[in-house]
C-alpha cells in the first residue's frame, strides 16, 4: 500500500507546532517508536524553520509546502519546500554551525539535527527560485518489524 | 509558562511546553528580564516539562550562556526529557551547559 498527503501552510512561525503536529499525525499509521516519532518531528521542525526564517526571512505572504509518504517498506519520505531566497552554497550551508543568521541566537546546527536525525537528507535549492529539503527515514516501530524490513532488504 | 525560584544567586526557572522558533522570543525575553538583576549568577532551568525542542532552543541557551559566562556564572538544566536529551548530546550542549541530574523517563 502506498500512502502521501500534501500540506501548504503560510510562512508563518505559529505553523512551525502545525507542521510537527501533521507529519506526527501521518506518520503513526506506521507506529513508529516514541524515538522515532521525536525524531522525525524534530527534524521537519527544522526544515520549516529554515523556510520560514531563512527562505522568505520573515515575509509573511510566503508559502511553505510539505509533502508526506510511504509505502510497504516502511520508509517515510518527507519533502519541505519553498519558493524562498534559496542557498548559494548548499554543501557549506550544510556545515555544523553555519550559519548566516544573527550569530548570537542561530546555532547552524539545524541541517546537522536533520541528518542525524533522519536516514537521509537532500537538499535542493536554486538562488531566488526556493529550496526543497527532502528527508528519508525507516520506521522500524516493534522490533518484530524491524526484522521484517531486514528480511525484506536481503530480498 | 515559565516560574522562577531563587535561592541566593541562583535563580531556577521551568521551562516547559515546546521551545521552537516561534516560543524562543518570548522565553529569552523572561529570562534576560532575570538577567537584568546582576547578582543573579547561576541559572537553573528544570526541563521536566518540556517536551520539544530544536535547534533555535539550542541558539537560544548559548545566548543565556554566554550572558551568565560573562559575569562569571553558569547555566545548567536538570529533569531533561529524553528527545530533549538527544538534542544536547548532538549539539555538544551537553558540554558547555551544567546538566543537574540523569535523565528521567527511561530510554532514548
Ligand atoms: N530554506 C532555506 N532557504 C534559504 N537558506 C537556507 C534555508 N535553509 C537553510 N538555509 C541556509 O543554511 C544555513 C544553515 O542552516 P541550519 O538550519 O543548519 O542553521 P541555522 O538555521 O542558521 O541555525 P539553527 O537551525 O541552528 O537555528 C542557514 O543559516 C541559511 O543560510
Ligand atoms: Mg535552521
Amino acid at each position: 500500500m502506498q500512502n502521501q498527503m500534501e500540506l501548504t501552510f503560510s510562512a508563518l512561525p505559529q505553523n512551525e507546532a502545525f507542521a510537527r503536529v501533521a507529519i506526527a499525525a501521518f506518520a503513526v499509521q506506521l507506529n513508529p517508536t516514541l524515538p522515532e516519532m521525536a525524531d522525525i518531528k524534530t527534524a521537519v521542525s527544522e526544515a520549516v524553520t529554515n523556510a520560514i526564517v531563512h527562505g522568505y526571512r520573515g515575509r509573511e505572504d510566503g508559502l511553505v509546502r510539505m509533502s508526506a509518504e510511504y509505502g510497504d517498506r516502511r520508509l517515510l519520505t518527507v519533502v519541505i519546500r519553498d519558493e524562498g531566497c534559496g542557498i548559494a552554497d548548499v554543501e557549506k550551508a550544510m556545515q555544523p554551525f553555519y550559519s548566516t543568521g544573527d550569530g548570537a541566537e542561530r546555532s547552524g546546527m539545524g541541517f546537522c539535527v536533520m541528518q542525524t536525525f533522519m536516514d537521509a537528507v537532500e537538499v535542493d535549492s536554486a538562488v531566488d527560485r526556493g529550496t526543497t529539503v527532502t528527508m528519508r527515514k525507516y520506521i522500524t516501530g516493534e522490533v518484530g518489524l524491524h526484522r521484517e524490513r531486514m528480511l525484506d532488504e536481503i530480498g | 509558562m515559565l516560574g522562577a525560584k531563587s535561592l541566593g544567586n541562583a535563580v531556577t526557572v521551568v521551562i516547559a511546553g515546546e521551545l521552537d522558533h516561534f516560543a524562543a522570543p518570548q522565553i529569552r525575553r523572561r529570562l534576560d528580564e532575570l538577567l537584568e538583576d546582576q547578582t543573579v549568577t547561576h541559572l537553573v532551568l528544570d526541563l521536566e516539562n518540556l517536551t520539544f525542542m530544536d535547534s533555535s532552543g539550542i541558539g537560544m541557551l548559548l545566548g543565556r550562556l554566554r550572558a551568565l559566562q560573562s559575569r562569571g556564572g553558569s547555566l545548567s538544566v536538570k529533569h531533561m526529557q529524553p528527545p530533549v536529551e538527544k538534542l544536547f548530546r548532538l549539539s555538544g550542549l551537553d558540554r558547555v551547559i551544567g546538566v543537574e541530574d540523569d535523565i528521567r523517563g527511561g530510554r532514548l
